[in-house]
């Protein structure tokens, strides 16, 4: 079962809604991560979304296998757009398909929780006087670092 | 023996390409890459702390054993989905 994907074009929520949702589902959530005119009060002009493509498919799809075995929901799909998005773009679209409504927006949340923190993809943002890549959120302890791990980091402090 | 090295990020910029093949004596590991680019590019040993790696695209560690024609990854802090 393919549930997750990445595209370069528009994401078309209501279609993947649709073609999500099943008869025996009570509850159907999108989540749509859109770009944001600013980012700390510095106003953005456009975002481009990068991607270890392979690593993050596989990533995703797992977090999708995961969430429908802990939150028993029905269903999940995962869209990710790349490449440059303007304001108020969908850069990500999250789909969850439950017989109840309370499975179906937690799972919703672990899933946008963890793709922002451990699926390899990045966003560099550009201002009117220059561009940066996003500060990103740091990975989960679990995940060694090239230098250090977490734990080691703060016991030298 | 060759690995194939893959940046992403900031990272990608300060080492001003998105790939590259390396010779590394064998036995390598992945401490052995980063030591090559900490050389390199000392700047790039700043972010090491939060820097991930993968080994054929899943997340491994310094010490993860390397073997020829691998694909070594280094990850800065990920900012996919919705913004903050």
């Amino acid at each position: 079962m393919t549930r997750a994907a990445f595209v370069r074009e528009p994401i078309d929520t209501r279609s993947i809604l649709e073609r999500t949702k099943r008869p025996e589902d009570g509850a159907a959530i999108a989540f749509e991560g859109t770009v944001r005119n600013n980012t700390r009060g510095r106003q953005t002009l456009y975002l481009d979304y990068e991607a270890y493509e392979g690593m993050a498919l596989k990533q995703m799809e797992e977090l999708a296998e995961e969430a429908v075995r802990q939150f028993k929901i029905r269903e999940v799909a995962i869209v990710h757009r790349l490449g440059r998005l303007e304001i108020g773009d969908t850069s990500v679209l999250i789909v969850v398909a439950s017989a109840h409504r309370a499975a179906a927006y937690e799972a919703s949340r672990w899933l946008i929780d963890t793709l922002k923190r451990s699926v390899p993809i990045w966003k560099k943002e550009y201002f009117v006087d220059g561009a940066v890549w996003a500060d990103g959120e740091p990975f989960p302890d679990e995940i060694p670092r090239a230098q250090g791990s977490p734990s080691s980091q703060v016991a030298s402090k | 023996m060759r690995v194939q090295v893959l940046f992403f990020g900031m990272l990608k910029d300060m080492v001003g390409r998105a790939s590259e093949s390396l010779e590394l004596p064998e036995p390598a590991t992945v401490a052995d890459v980063l030591e090559h680019y900490s050389q390199r590019i000392p700047d790039l040993q700043k972010f090491f702390g939060s820097v991930a790696l993968s080994v054929n695209q899943h997340y491994a560690a310094p010490a993860t054993a390397l073997r020829p024609n691998d694909e070594v990854a280094l990850l800065p802090p990920v900012s996919g989905g919705s913004m903050p």
